[in-house]
């Protein structure tokens, strides 16, 4: 019986800039249908970890393969797999919310006049401003249209880099339940956060990073404490 | 998805932003009119003088506003890392050069139909040669502008001094397009006696082929990081 | 610490001898020709410059493609220099001709082919530095480099021959009369591998120069991944 090729396989991933290691010695193995939690203090590499996974950034050593594709030999088609969330939504200020996604839909193939797109809105709470300019948005209706976008990208792997910045408590419990139903649905995922708490519970694994390297590893419940005791020596 | 219908999926996105947020346009179109203005006060008053360099004033303004256009072309893409987000998408590097260079053509497109007989009533020139050599300079021509343009617009809106660079990137890389389309269109406006168009067309054809294929299997790299 | 003593001095040498040896003959040996004065005989050192820098800028582009393939910072490295010899060869063509021209046709510029090819390559091939100043991150900067090296080449032949559509300048046409003596030649072909040595040596002087200053600020390999209290590499993903 064959077995499956890990969802994420990175070996000794790693990546500088200038003079200084951003993040060294990764090695991350993950199934499919599992899910990370990933650590550590601000600077630590989580960022430069989840684009590396992405593919956005190129790696300085190591290699990455995503259900057994080398990510260098076909980026093409690794990233037909992976979406990825990040601190900067990517979005088309003068376009408006429907439109924004129409352009993504558009770019993927998706046919444009497809219905998904006003569900995917009312999902994420932005059905009564899906005419309005992105430029008009507030941060959090932002991370809540790149959601939208992430959704309509339907991917196997989700990376989402600190899914909770800039939104209010409501806007916490829209990304808890997203977070569940994603798992449910049997996705792979790797989340970055500082809300440990929140997160450790609803996540497999998890690893800490300080400076750029691997800290600690484990089960994705007993990263807080992991944590604590790293911040407290 | 292949790479024919992302390229228009790139374009058609850019058309619908520049609709959108019309102030490109006419913020281009106003630097433009601005600058045929100062070459005629630039030089003698002298009409007969005017005339014979309409074709060189015409394309030096379309030239300086290919800088500022592609400038901002690009902006919208870097600014909220819009541009990082097609990448993953994925869409092929490729239909993202080629659908902003062609995007990009078409805006100088518009503006050189706006400028064209705004230069001739300014200069008093006019068309007396052939009307289809002009408007094949004028295609041509404007995609000699854009590919290249395109290339370095997203290197150096990724780069500091941005504003600087661009211009000092592409004027000595687009000479031959502004050398061959002045004395083409000139030839157009004064009539052309020796048939010598053509021959300054397929000039620029070949430099529009060359470019256009240098730059788009440059332009994957270049926007890697 | 004893310095080592690097190869291309001896190339350098050699260069400096033949020019030298090669511009005395071009001064005082040859036998004036018809055409020029006195200080015609700056066509010595005006035409292997000419050639030279085009050969040097030739090699940019072959080094360019090369990087754009390995990705090896000892090209990207070479390239630069390459490109600088290129910029530096080329500010002293267009001098050298100003020079000749001033005395001889009573003008320091004149809008010719060759000139202008020459003054819109400096241009160009210096705002590749430029880019290059601006990129952040080395490897940026490398593929930058060789991209903007490769558009700014691919343009010379363009250039060229849509210049020569201008009127034609005063710039002497390439031919000249047979009759010369064999010493015309020989300072001729002298000078202009004198010129090659010359650009070599100093290619690989900016190199190594390039090199040292990148290895100042490089980093060294990373550290090996980390391992758990069992000894083995630390994977993340696995438990849990």
């Amino acid at each position: 019986m064959a077995i499956k090729a890990p969802a994420l396989q990175a070996e000794n991933l790693a990546r500088g800039y200038g003079d200084r290691w951003a993040l060294s010695g990764l090695n991350l193995e993950l199934a499919q249908g599992r899910s990370l939690l990933l650590a550590g203090a601000n600077g630590a590499g989580k960022t430069t970890t989840l684009r590396l996974l992405a593919t956005t950034l190129q790696p300085s050593e190591g290699s990455l393969r995503v259900f057994g594709v080398d990510s260098r030999h076909d980026p093409m088609t690794v990233r037909r797999h992976i979406a990825l969330l990040t601190h900067r939504t990517q979005l088309y200020n003068e376009l408006t919310a429907s439109e924004n996604l129409q352009v993504s839909a558009r770019l993927m193939g998706l046919r444009r006049d497809s219905n998904r797109i006003p569900a995917l809105l009312e999902r994420v709470g932005l059905s009564s401003r899906s005419n309005d300019r992105a430029r008009s948005f507030s941060a959090g209706m932002r991370k809540r249209l790149a959601f939208a976008r992430l959704l309509l990208q339907d991917p196997q792997i989700i990376l989402l880099d600190e899914p909770y910045g800039q939104l209010d408590p409501e806007g916490f419990v829209f990304v808890d339940n997203l977070v569940a139903q994603l798992l449910e649905e049997g996705r792979t995922l790797v989340l970055s956060t500082h809300l440990l708490e929140r997160a450790s519970s609803m996540l497999d694994s998890g690893l800490l990073l300080c400076a750029g390297r691997m800290a600690w590893v484990g089960p994705a419940k007993d990263l807080p404490t992991a944590f604590a005791a790293t911040v407290s020596s | 998805m292949n790479v024919l219908s992302q390229c228009w999926a790139v374009l058609a996105k850019d058309i619908l932003l520049d609709l959108r947020g019309s102030s490109r346009l006419t913020a281009v179109l106003f630097f433009a009119m601005m600058t045929l203005l100062l070459f005629s006060f630039g030089s003698e008053p002298d009409p007969e003088s005017m005339r014979r360099h309409a074709a060189g004033y015409l394309w030096l303004a379309l030239l300086l506003s290919s800088v500022l256009a592609l400038g901002e072309s690009f902006r919208s893409e870097v600014e909220d890392e819009a541009l990082e987000g097609l990448r993953l998408l994925p869409v092929d590097p490729r239909a993202l050069f080629y659908g902003k260079a062609l995007s990009n053509t078409l805006f100088l497109l518009v503006l050189a139909t706006i400028l064209l007989p705004l230069s001739l009533g300014l200069y008093g020139a006019e068309v007396r040669g052939s009307l289809t050599s002009l408007i094949g300079f004028i295609i041509l021509g404007t995609a000699g502008l854009a590919a290249p343009g395109c290339l370095y617009a997203a290197m150096t809106s990724q780069a500091r001094g941005q504003d600087v660079l661009l211009p000092l990137l592409l004027f000595p890389l687009v000479v031959p397009v502004l050398i061959a389309c002045v004395k083409g269109t000139g030839l157009c406006l004064s009539g052309d006696a020796m048939g010598q168009a053509s021959s300054l067309l397929s000039v620029v054809a070949t430099f529009d082929l060359v470019y256009w294929s240098v730059c788009g299997l440059l332009f994957g790299k270049v926007i890697d990081e | 610490m004893k310095t080592r003593f690097h190869k291309e001095h001896i190339i350098g040498a050699l260069g400096l001898a033949m020019l030298s040896y090669g511009s005395w003959m071009g001064l005082f040996v040859v036998p004036p020709m018809s055409h020029f004065q006195e200080v015609g005989r700056i066509f010595f050192i005006h035409v292997p410059t000419a050639w030279n820098s085009l050969l040097v800028l030739t090699g940019s582009f072959i080094l360019a493609v090369g990087v754009l393939i390995n990705r090896r910072a000892g090209w990207d490295a070479a390239l630069t220099a390459s490109v600088e010899v290129g910029v530096l060869y080329t500010v002293m063509l267009l001098v050298q001709g100003s020079i000749w021209a001033r005395p001889t046709f009573n003008t320091w510029w004149t809008w010719d082919p060759r000139l202008l090819t020459a003054a819109i390559l400096l241009v160009a091939f210096a705002g590749v530095l430029s880019l290059r100043s601006f990129a952040e991150g080395r490897d940026r900067r490398m593929v930058w480099t060789a991209a903007a090296t490769i558009v700014a080449y691919v343009d010379v032949p363009i250039v060229y021959f849509i210049v020569n559509w201008l009127p034609r300048g005063i710039h002497q046409p390439h031919s000249f009369p047979s009759t010369v003596s064999s010493d015309y030649h020989t300072a001729l072909r002298l000078n202009a591998f004198a010129m090659l040595f010359i650009a070599i040596w100093f290619i690989a002087r900016r190199t190594r120069v390039i090199l040292l200053q990148d290895a100042g600020t490089a980093m060294s390999a990373p550290p090996p991944a980390e391992t758990g209290s069992d000894g083995k590499p630390m994977v993340a993903g696995v438990e849990g």
